[in-house]
């Protein structure tokens, strides 16, 4: 995991607890939904980094957690959060049962200097990811796609079902777009839709397919989904050649 | 600042004495690391003790299991808000391990090693005074690989990336030295009773 590149140092001022507005929601999944925030302060970031999130109740008692950022940071001030309601969970639960345009919840960020991308960095790029594990790999990809970048990417991305796709008809839209950007779908619960998708769990042939779409080896590998997902991912990438040192893993606590 | 409608689920009040600041308690494992898991065979692995830039001692894997074995069952806590409770290792303590070598903390900084090239700072005073180890085993097992054997470095009292997986050195230095997260954004102490998250907490 040594990093091949140093560090890139903080910008910006550093990152403080902060209001921020919920300015939309939008359902994409029956179980995930995308929130907009309008920081009271907004913040430039990266691709593939997150926030804390931060639930006071009347008593003080709070809850935080991290999401990650789903817009480029081309989008403007506001940011997206898409998160997937957790059976069992504390915060998810709030999102998408209570939280309503116009709330005001308490934001820190943007954090995290690894599992992030910037199309100065070169390519090709193979993105893997499974669930809501698409999140920052989405920031990525419109990363990408917002600043008119040629460089090649690949996405795997692991599904349920088809319609628990994430970002589905955003995804299908850029990908018709044969601009280089490369869509390969796999749901493990249901038969693959298109010609070029998968329907099966991740395994090494599938990555092999992935990486065959590139002119050459990635420079960079982002894998984000579950634990077991990730150590599936990335020992596959290895095996296909991929150096360790290459590939920048997120996985999912709880 | 209250969120309109947020009443939170409490834990309760011995399990809220025992939780940091920002934390909340699960009874999994997770796992979290910035890349793949590094497959270590205790067959070449070896431990380096280093004052600055010098080696001044060095254990292979039958070596460093020779050295005295201890216990320590601490609560432990991730800066991604998990705590774990009563987490049980077992390995070598780093006043053993100094002993073993024959010296004293020459330092008061330190920096931890790892096979996948990740690295951690923390002061030596964390380290000595029986504050840590460098586990062997968990729940009398063999550490997985995805929980950081054959030999991670356990520092319970701080946010749980310094306790460096992988671990396969210890590094003394004349100045902090900022480790792998350290200089992508997390705290260069990591004290969880502060909240000592992010660089400019």
């Amino acid at each position: 995991m040594t990093d091949i590149s140093t560090p890139e140092p903080a910008y910006g001022r550093p990152a403080r607890w902060q209001p921020a507005t919920i300015t939309g929601i939008t359902r994409l999944t029956p179980r995930v939904m995308s929130f907009r925030f309008l920081p009271s302060q907004p913040f430039a970031y990266r691709a593939g980094q997150h926030v804390d999130v931060r639930l006071t109740a009347p008593d003080g008692y709070t809850a935080q957690r991290s999401y990650s950022i789903a817009s480029a940071p081309e989008a403007g001030e506001e940011i997206e959060l898409t998160i997937e309601k957790l059976e069992n969970g504390e915060v998810s639960p709030f999102f998408h049962d209570v939280a309503a345009i116009g709330d005001e919840i308490e934001i820190k960020g943007p954090l995290g200097g690894h599992f992030v991308w910037s199309v100065d960095q070169s390519g090709p790029l193979v993105l893997i990811g499974g669930g809501s594990g698409v999140v920052p790999l989405m920031s990525m990809v419109r990363h990408r796609h917002a600043s008119g970048s040629q460089v090649r990417l690949a996405l795997l991305y692991s599904s349920r079902e088809w319609n628990e796709v994430i970002f589905r008809e955003e995804l299908l839209a850029l990908d018709d777009l044969r601009d280089g950007f490369d869509l390969i779908l796999t749901l493990t619960r249901e038969a693959p839709k298109r010609r070029k998708d998968f329907g099966r769990r991740i395994d090494p042939a599938m990555i092999e397919r992935t990486l065959s779409t590139l002119p050459r080896r990635p420079a960079l590998a982002y894998v984000c989904g579950a634990n077991a997902f990730v150590s599936a991912a990335s020992d596959a990438l290895i095996a296909a050649g991929v150096a360790a040192e290459r590939i920048r893993t997120e996985r999912y606590g709880v | 600042m209250v969120t309109r409608g947020f009443g939170g689920r409490r834990p309760s009040a011995d399990v809220s004495g025992r939780l940091p600041p920002g934390q909340f308690l699960t009874e999994d494992f997770p796992v979290l690391s910035a890349g793949p898991t590094p497959r270590v065979d205790t067959a070449g692995w070896k431990f380096t003790l280093k004052v600055r830039a010098k080696p001044v001692a060095e254990w292979s894997w039958a070596e460093f299991n020779a050295l005295p074995q201890s216990k320590m069952t601490r609560d432990i806590h991730c800066v991604t808000a998990w705590s774990k409770f009563e987490t049980a290792w077992e390995g070598v303590l780093v006043d053993d391990i100094l002993a073993a070598a024959g010296i004293e903390a020459p330092t008061g900084f330190t920096l931890a090693h790892s096979y996948d090239g990740y690295t951690t700072n923390v002061p030596t005073a964390d380290l000595t005074g029986g504050k840590a180890m460098v586990a062997l085993k968990y729940e009398g097992k063999p550490i997985p690989a995805d929980h950081g054997g054959p030999a991670r470095l356990l520092v319970p009292h701080l946010y749980f990336w310094k306790s460096a997986k992988w671990i396969n050195g210890l590094q003394f230095t004349d100045t902090d030295t900022l480790g792998f997260w350290e200089l992508r954004g997390y705290h260069a102490y990591g004290d969880p009773w502060r909240e000592q998250r992010y660089t400019d907490d």
